[in-house]
């Protein structure tokens, strides 16, 4: 199967668990494994060729201008997590099937799953290191979708956010080591870059990569410093707890280590840190371990210790250490999966998790006893098992290393790890299961059914069989070995066996397991006295970081943010300011390379009565309505700038703009108050005019030095002269610019337009759907109304007017390609026709007489002006290029069928709907409060026979006038 | 005439910044307008200002610059769209809160309740 079905699997997959959720818990837990285990088959229809030596790809690319592709690739380290990744998710799922009660959301549960095992198998197979950080970003994303997935556990949000903050931390810091790693190699192809040894071990940026990338791996993989996050995460159910934080998502960083490790290890900086830090994280680990009494702690910080040792093999940089590392991974993923399995079932069973509480559980519960003690000498490295062959291993390398220039350091800690791994190991078992039965559970110990044990059961079965006969396991580990280690080494000639001879590394080992068991005997006293220690608890310093960089991004941003518009206003307006000043006394201005052109009585009147308006507006915007008078003569003092500035087209479009802009500033204004109150102090509205004063004076000082010189660049208009009729077909240069030049851009704007009016409209209904409905029909107006409301003139004459202003839109619509018009305009138009139809005969009579829905006008112009686009693609042209003929049809002059014309009319319908559904809402929310309409187009009608009737409702208030 | 034209820029928009700052909606959306007209001149403007020469082809020698005209004609319309949005909000507002005030009442901060347990 492709690699790139593999890798997709599981987030196809994701939709069906949510679609198969009210089709029971089997089916949905059915489905789901469906899908990883169809993943893992296809993984392993690639088996014959990574065996073979061959390296699997698969390419597709994505942004090759930034060197970021698809690029997939399967060599046995892939093939090797991708194999754990999806055979331990498969026992997980059925695990999780009969764990989740039947109040947990089971689609969710596995929809989170999914996606994070797909975001795990993208990470093992990226080539591309690109990719791969995509998918690391994703696997911090749904881990925190999973710890967090008993969202009414304050402990699982708490987790869920820790680990989200240090593995996103982490993984800030990786993109950028990964950038860094990319340049220095020339690519971002890992094939590539692991090529490169040389030259990135050798750059000066080498180290500042390496800390960053070391950062990820050990956020990810929770290395001291980073390890607490880990325990807090197990707030998780136990499946995820199991799958996460034993097989997967924390041995993501120690992937990165390996799959790295040929360009970055062998230097002393790799040396010390990976070294120090594994190193560091065992010891710690395992003594924590001890000492905790939650069984899912406990094996937190097992998990957090082993990490901390496969860490340590890997700083080391001999291939040995790479063998044993690689060893180890396999044996940790399954003792310690069937560990927390074994966690969960307890839980499960006794409702209790706490060792204090356990005891004797090994005559109740036989099954588990035997899963889980069999997983945990595996764990303390007892012979005969897994465990044991790989700690050999470790011990036997530690005898080599020498840090900080002392052979006994390393072997030392090393044992003194193992003595406490062993420890708690024996703890779990004897704590949990030996002793006397006692007769206090919280609840009855049993066995679970088949569909608990099996999972775990089935992961102790290579923890023997690699215990008994290491020889299995060893051509595929070495392979594995062999694909980390790529051309630096050839992999050690080491036999894994279970019996060396009485080698130095045995000695240790017995020394571990014999401390180990004077240890727990000690257990008692040992525990008072860890209690009584003072030690660093790591949440608390974790919560006073996060409330410190809380409290200095509050400091930071309060100031600037503190939901004040008019101080963001403020802000923004002095800024922009500021930056002009800086630019006007750093730059220079060349002399004015323009005359003035001569002014005349006409535009001085014209600029008197737009100064006179906006002044108006400034003194008097208290007064609403006068306000709004206000600024329809600024609006048609520029339209008639329009005008006289060579601009028909903009003066058409400001002028109806204005008109609609108008009504519906007015539907609003029925609802607000008519004042505005004074409210800000003198002072104030002082330093608000001294800002204003010193934007205006800002702006016009930019306009009045631009007008008069050129640009320092060429402008394209000439191109647009030149081509329109030409290319275009038309004369009106602005119109076939909208249309046909700029026609994608004319498109999204019409979308745009289309979007702002469903917006509203969803607003509107929104509104009177809630409390907002009853407070409207219980307004009383603040105004008294007119007793005419649709008085006989006015219908009549809109009524005549109607298909007048209709034809004049049609008329416009089609000049519009070579004269002042076109489908903004005409649309215009054609919005105010029918809205005087509204404002004359009533809401009710002209919904009633409405055929087509706005939403429908909308969708239609936009339709027709991207299927128009479209059109081009038939002749094999890019997305709307024009096209035009000139026809002629006796007796008729010879006319011009243009494309754009078509496309115009989808402007035209866009423009139409989106300004029709705006105002129709506006005036949706005015009806509701409204008394009853009539639904009798005019009030006073001669030709009803009983002409008040309608008017009844309204007559007292008619009086009152 | 050009200082003309630039004085009214910035005559509008100084009107434009001093409404924006005010406390209540209706006038921050009649300001909001004004830096609207303000803008659109301005972008037009830069196309250079002149007279009886309209981008329609014909026997004229010269035209006026015709890309500001159309990149103006699309920003009218879209204004009219946003104008209309933000007048709906406005509404919505005060319908619900029975409030115009633009700026949050100071005792509304936004305190974590997780941090605060």
């Amino acid at each position: 199967m492709s690699l790139f079905l593999v890798a997709l699997l599981p987030f196809l997959g994701a939709l069906l668990p949510g679609l198969m959720n009210s089709a029971g818990r089997q089916a949905c837990a059915g489905v789901t494994g469906a899908v990883t285990g169809a993943a893992l088959i296809g993984l392993l229809t690639n088996a014959p060729a990574v065996f073979a030596g061959q390296v699997v790809t698969a390419r597709i690319e994505w942004l090759p201008s930034i060197g970021m592709n698809v690029n997939l690739m399967l060599d046995p380290l892939g093939f090797f997590f991708a194999c754990l990744i999806l055979g331990i998710g498969l026992l997980i799922i059925a695990y999780a099937r009969f764990y989740l009660s039947r109040d947990d959301n089971m689609g969710e549960f596995f929809t989170y799953l999914l996606l994070f095992q797909g975001a795990m198998v993208g990470i093992v197979l990226s080539d591309n290191i690109l990719l791969l950080l995509v998918f690391w970003e994703l696997t911090s994303l749904s881990s925190f979708l999973l710890i967090g997935y008993w969202k009414h556990l304050p402990e699982g949000r708490q987790g869920a956010r820790m680990a989200l903050t240090v593995t996103g931390m982490g993984g800030l810091a990786l993109i950028g080591g990964m950038l860094i790693l990319g340049q220095i190699a020339g690519s971002y192809d890992l094939s590539v870059i692991l090529e490169r040894r040389d030259v990135i071990q050798a750059s000066p940026l080498y180290v500042p990569a390496l800390l960053l990338i070391l950062l990820g791996c050990f956020t990810k993989s929770a290395q001291f410093p980073f390890h607490f996050w880990l325990p807090h995460a197990m707030a998780a159910p136990t499946p995820v707890s199991a799958y996460l934080h034993s097989a997967t998502m924390v041995k993501a960083g120690i992937f990165l280590m390996a799959r790295l490790w040929p360009v970055l290890s062998g230097t002393p900086e790799w040396f010390m840190i990976v070294t120090g830090a594994g190193l560091i994280t065992m010891v710690l680990g395992a003594v924590i371990a001890l000492f905790k009494h939650d069984l899912k702690a406990l094996l937190a910080f097992s998990t957090v210790s082993h990490l901390g040792l496969i860490t340590m093999l890997l700083g080391t940089g001999t291939p040995f250490g790479v063998l044993a590392a690689m060893f180890h991974i396999l044996n940790h993923a399954t003792f310690k999966a069937a560990l927390f399995m074994s966690a969960g079932i307890i839980d499960h069973a006794v409702h209790t998790r706490d060792i204090r509480r356990l005891g004797g559980l090994r005559r109740l519960m036989p099954i588990t006893f035997v899963i889980a003690t069999l997983g945990a000498l595996s764990m303390a490295g007892i012979p005969l098992l897994n465990g044991f062959l790989s700690k050999e291993m470790m011990l036997e390398e530690t005898l080599k290393t020498a840090l900080f220039g002392s052979p006994w350091l390393v072997p030392v800690l090393a044992v003194v790890g193992s003595l406490f791994s062993a420890a708690y190991s024996f703890r779990l078992i004897g704590h949990t299961f030996l002793g006397p039965v006692r007769d206090d559970y919280p609840d009855a110990p049993h066995d679970p059914g088949p569909g608990l044990w099996l999972p775990p059961a089935l992961l102790i079965v290579p923890v023997v069989a690699i215990g008994v006969a290491p020889f299995l396991a060893e051509p595929f580990i070495k392979l594995v070995t062999q694909a980390v280690l790529g051309s630096t080494a050839e992999t050690p000639y080491a036999h894994f066996k279970i019996w060396h001879g009485l080698v130095p590394a045995l000695w240790m080992s017995v020394i571990a397991v014999t401390g180990a068991l004077v240890l727990l005997a000690l257990h008692a006293p040992a525990q008072r006295l860890w209690d009584a220690a003072p030690r660093p608890e790591a949440k608390a310093i974790f919560d006073r970081i996060i409330d410190g960089a809380v409290t200095a991004a509050r400091t930071l941003v309060q100031p600037l943010h503190d939901g004040a518009f008019t101080r963001y206003g403020a802000i923004m307006a002095v800024t922009v300011i500021a930056a002009g000043l800086h630019a006007w006394l750093t730059g220079a201005v060349g002399p004015a390379q323009y005359a003035m052109l001569p002014i005349g009585p006409l535009s001085v009147a014209a600029w008197l009565m737009l100064a006179a308006a906006t002044g108006g507006l400034v003194f008097l915007h208290r007064n609403r309505l006068l306000s709004l008078i206000l600024l329809g003569i600024v609006g048609l003092m520029v339209s008639i700038g329009f005008v006289y500035f060579s601009a028909p087209d903009l003066a058409l479009t400001q002028f109806t703009v204005e008109v609609v802009t108008t009504i519906l500033m007015l539907l609003a204004l029925n609802f607000l108050p008519n004042t505005t109150p004074i409210e800000s102090t003198v002072l104030r509205r002082t330093r608000d005019a001294a800002i204003a004063v010193a934007g205006g004076l800002g702006a016009m000082a930019i306009a009045y030095y631009y007008l008069l010189r050129d640009p320092v660049a060429e402008s394209i208009s000439a191109f647009h002269l030149a081509n329109s009729y030409k290319g275009g077909g038309g004369t009106n240069v602005v119109n076939v610019i909208l249309v046909d030049f700029r026609g994608f851009d004319t498109f999204g704007e019409i979308i745009v337009l289309g979007i702002a009016a469903l917006l509203i409209y969803a607003l509107t209904e929104a509104l009177l759907d809630g409390p907002v409905r009853a407070r409207l029909l219980n307004r009383k107006p603040d105004q008294p109304r007119g007793g005419d409301i649709h008085p006989l003139m006015m219908v009549v004459l809109t009524r005549v007017i109607m298909p007048v202003v209709l034809m004049v839109g049609f008329y416009v619509f089609l000049r519009g390609h070579n004269e002042p018009g076109g489908g903004f305009i005409a649309g215009l138009i054609v919005s105010i026709a029918v809205v005087m139809q509204y404002m004359a005969s009533g809401f009710s009579w002209a919904s009633a007489r409405l055929r087509y829905p706005y939403h429908g006008v909308i969708g239609t112009g936009v339709l027709i002006a991207g299927l128009t686009g479209m059109g081009s693609w038939f002749f094999a042209k890019p997305f709307l290029t024009s096209d035009f003929v000139y026809v002629r049809i006796p007796p008729f002059e010879k006319f011009e069928l243009a494309t754009a014309a078509l496309f115009d009319l989808g402007v035209f319908f866009a423009v139409v709907g989106a300004v029709m559904l705006s105002l129709e809402s506006f005036s949706r929310l005015a009806r509701r409060a409204h008394v009853p309409d009539s639904d009798h187009p005019m009030d006073i009608d001669p030709s009803r026979e009983n002409p008040e009737q309608a008017v009844t409702a309204k007559s007292h208030t008619a009086k009152e006038v | 005439m050009e200082l003309l034209v630039a004085s009214a820029i910035g005559i509008l928009t100084a009107a434009g910044i001093y409404l924006v700052q005010r406390l209540r909606t209706f006038p921050v959306i009649i300001g909001v307008s004004l830096l609207t007209y303000a803008v659109n001149v301005f972008l037009f403007a830069s196309g250079r200002l002149a007279i009886g020469a309209p981008p329609i082809l014909s026997d004229a020698q010269t035209y006026t610059d015709p890309l500001p005209q159309a990149l103006v004609l699309t920003a009218i319309v879209i204004s009219f769209g946003m104008t209309a949005v933000v007048v709906m909000i406005a509404l919505g507002a005060y319908l619900g809160a029975d409030d115009d005030h633009v700026n949050d009442p100071a005792d509304s901060s936004d305190t974590d309740p997780e941090a605060a347990k």
